[in-house]
């Protein structure tokens, strides 16, 4: 038995000259749930309907808890993949109930022996199994989606910015309520999404991607604290970028003297610090002026001009600090940084 | 001069609907007018009614009503709901926002009315007014009984009276051409709308009309009474008259029971061509569906003089067999009446978005299951309605029917036009009133699905 749930091999499609995918390598354990985290247009809703069969891939390869169903000219039909999708507005079936929605895609037998109401259970809809599609709000409808997704338990399930028409509160419930589910039904899944809070937050591998490839892939933590790219630390989370010179493993920056994590090439380089390394204090670091504060409720970043114009933001928690526009403080950072060669 | 009168008529009928149409369309759905849901059924009532039935009764009831401003009359109250029907569509589709971001910018409701709303749904109008025009060129019906030559007159009285094809052919070749052209204007301002349904609505604030409240129901009140008072009253005062007439139900049976069948064989091969063609134009849209779409409108385009016409040349020069057969009848109605069936099919398949037909290939369900248990179930009733627009608009046909029918067979409709041309209003009578009964039926379906019925329960 495979681990892999699911293998992408040098996946490549292009509409007209325009490539969506260029190779595109990507591997899910058994289990997990991994995201694939890009801007829009970067081709990831592609990516998805490539491995659920609605779309053929011009190059390369996929396979399904170890089957081939995509690749030599190979394409397994979408309901012989075992890819059980949930689409952006969950697109459920108006005509059938919500146990019907549910029990779509299971046969008889399975229908009969309750599954149908276990999945339910699964996402918290219990009673609601004679409702129509209707009369549900949004997010109960993005739930039954899910639970339809699940009934049959396939190899896979693919969920496609299934959060993004819902309001902020909501979407927070309901990610954790979702991936307590998939947790809960041992099931494999994949979720697109061009929110680094969702992917952070939800899954266990997150694979960045940008302009049809995976730039970087790895546990959200690792992506988030070593992205392997500048352009990958501003998508994935805030960024401050300073010019720095690295000389073994210290790096000379406008802020002074930082120690690296990882090893760089000496020479000119790019150093990234994240905000909540910022730390603000009245005297002994580096000199510099607040510009403005924005207020966040649990946080609230603080934008700083260092004496040589550079600018920056710091992540303050506390909840008066009494800094206002033109108050003269010093910089330090916290922890180690990381440092990309010019 | 055939051809400056038939103008003149389209385009005083035409500008005379089109401020009718959207009057009434804005009445009903933005100002605060008592009764406005009634009235906005009713507005779409006039489509129940033949031209050739508004007609009849119009003569049966005023004595001396025929001539080019009579004719005028009765097409523009018989045909303002081609007006009205799309700018209520338009207007219920127009996003609340854009005019109250008028209003917030300090322009007033009238200023927002005519600068914002009127321009928003000006596509929709021009749409609708060409159909008006279209009708006009082609209305047979309601001319001939008011006695005006246009063009249509003069093509029937050429052939049928006169036995001069070569005459009828040279007027039906100017009438297609100043149809092609009217649809060459109309495929300029079309523009296309979203293919698939959007839930967002939000209700727009209403006018309030204060002192013109009166004037416009007054307003209202005339029009319906013209478009459909006259007509009821000139049909039960004859319908009266008419049933006691001994012997008169055998007939009426009988052009029943033609009707039915013509029509129902008429139905079935439009709806065998309008499915895949509806389907390829919502599923694969391309330059070939799209092609193969414009071509259905320009045959519907056409009037029914000159696709009966053709089709009598059609049968005696190629397909002898087919000459005074059912079936030949059959293929006018479907040449005619296609785009009718398309355009359900097309939106039908629209209410089954390939996001949800791609869930359940998903979940392990083959293209054909997924087609009985999910296309099939979601299109089936627009499928349906469309028929049974379909079905109801063979019954009403009456131009192509008359030259085209079996020697020997009558419908509801030829039966009609031969009383009324002889001033037989009694026995006409109660031909237009199953007509009318039957018609209602599909115009009833046509003001459910512009959302008519609705404007006034989510209030």
């Amino acid at each position: 038995m495979t681990n892999s749930m699911l293998t992408v091999t040098g996946l490549a499609k292009s509409y007209g000259p325009m490539p969506a995918l260029a190779g595109v390598d990507l591997d899910v354990t058994r289990g997990t749930l991994l995201a694939v985290l890009g801007p829009s247009g970067c081709g990831k809703t592609t990516l998805l309907r490539c491995v659920a069969g609605f779309e053929r891939a011009d190059e390369g390869m996929v396979a399904v808890a170890g089957r081939t169903v995509a690749g030599n000219r190979l394409h397994v039909p979408p309901h012989r993949r075992g890819v059980a999708v949930v689409p952006q507005e969950g697109a459920l079936f108006p005509h059938l109930s919500v146990a019907d929605n549910v029990g779509y895609g299971l046969d008889r037998a399975a229908r009969r022996s309750g599954r149908v109401e276990e999945t339910l259970e699964l996402v918290g809809l219990a009673a609601y199994g004679a409702r129509m599609p209707h009369q549900l709000s949004g997010g109960q409808q993005q739930r039954v989606a899910i639970a339809r997704a699940l009934a049959p338990r396939p190899a896979l399930v693919l969920l496609d910015e299934p959060f993004s028409a819902l309001d902020a509160r909501l979407r927070a419930e309901l990610r954790a309520d979702v991936r307590q589910a998939l947790r809960a039904d041992g099931a494999t899944g994949v979720l697109v999404t061009h929110d680094q809070g969702e992917a952070l937050s939800m899954a266990d591998a997150v694979a960045v991607m940008d302009a049809g490839l995976i730039v970087q892939c790895g546990a959200p933590a690792a992506v988030y604290r070593d992205p392997a790219t500048p352009w990958i630390a501003r998508f994935v989370g805030e960024a401050v970028l300073l010019p720095a010179t690295v000389d073994a493993d210290v790096a000379t920056t406008p802020l002074g003297r930082l120690p690296l994590r990882g090893s760089a090439a000496c020479g000119a380089a790019t150093v990234l610090v994240r905000p909540e390394q910022i730390r603000l204090t009245p005297s002994g670091g580096a000199p510099a002026t607040v510009v403005r504060q924005d207020f966040h409720g649990h946080d609230a970043l603080t934008t700083v001009r260092l004496d040589d114009g550079t600018v920056l933001t710091a992540r303050m928690l506390d909840e008066d600090n009494g800094l206002t526009a033109g108050t003269r403080v010093a910089i330090t950072v916290r922890g180690q940084v990381r440092a990309y060669a010019e | 001069m055939l051809a400056g009168r038939s103008l003149a008529l389209a385009a005083v009928v035409t500008a005379a609907c089109a401020v009718l149409g959207v009057g009434t369309a804005l009445l009903v759905t933005r100002t605060d007018l008592p009764g406005r849901r009634v009235f906005g059924v009713l507005a779409a009532l006039p489509l129940a009614v033949p031209t050739y039935v508004a007609g009849f009764a119009w003569t049966a009831t005023v004595t001396g009503f025929e001539g080019f401003w009579a004719a005028a009359l009765l097409l523009t109250v018989c045909s303002y709901p081609y007006v009205f029907l799309p700018a209520v569509a338009a207007l219920n589709r127009t996003d609340p926002g854009q005019e109250e971001v008028s209003r917030s910018l300090g322009k007033g409701p009238w200023a927002t009315l005519f600068g914002v709303t009127l321009r928003q749904i000006r596509p929709a109008v021009a749409a609708g007014s060409l159909l008006v025009a279209l009708y006009v060129l082609s209305d047979f019906g309601a001319v001939s009984i008011v006695r005006v030559d246009t063009f249509t007159r003069a093509i029937f009285t050429a052939f049928n009276l006169g036995f001069d094809r070569t005459g009828a052919l040279v007027l039906s070749t100017v009438l297609v051409l100043l149809t092609v052209l009217l649809i060459g204007a109309e495929l300029t301002t079309r523009t296309r709308d979203a293919r698939y349904a959007s839930t967002a609505v939000r209700l727009p604030v209403r006018l309030r009309l204060a002192r013109w409240r009166g004037p416009a129901l007054a307003g209202l009140l005339a029009v319906n009474g013209l478009a459909l008072g006259v007509p009821a009253a000139g049909l039960a005062r004859w319908l009266a008259a008419g049933v006691s007439r001994p012997g008169s139900l055998a007939e009426i049976a009988a052009a029943a029971g033609a009707s039915l069948s013509v029509s129902l064989a008429g139905t079935a091969l439009t709806m065998l061509l309008a499915l895949p063609l509806g389907l390829l134009t919502a599923r694969a849209p391309g330059p070939v569906a799209t092609a193969l779409d414009r071509l259905t409108y320009l045959a519907h385009a056409l009037p029914g003089v000159v696709i009966g016409l053709s089709l009598v040349f059609f049968a005696v020069n190629v397909a002898y067999p087919l000459y005074q057969s059912a079936w030949l009848l059959a293929l006018a109605y479907a040449t005619l009446f296609l785009p009718l069936a398309v355009g359900a099919v097309a939106s039908a398949a629209a209410q089954s978005p390939p996001a949800v037909e791609e869930a359940a290939r998903s979940l392990g369900r083959g293209p054909f299951t997924v087609f009985r248990t999910v296309t099939l179930p979601l299109t089936l009733p627009g499928i349906g309605a469309g028929a049974a627009l379909t079905f109801l608009t063979c019954m009403k046909e009456l131009p192509a029917t008359l030259l085209l029918r079996p020697t020997g067979m009558d419908t509801l409709a030829t039966e009609l036009w031969t009383h009324t041309s002889t001033a037989a209003y009694a026995a006409a009578a109660p031909y237009a009133a199953i007509l009318v009964a039957l018609a209602a039926v599909p115009t009833w379906l046509l003001a459910a699905r512009t959302g008519l019925t609705q404007t006034g329960a989510t209030r």
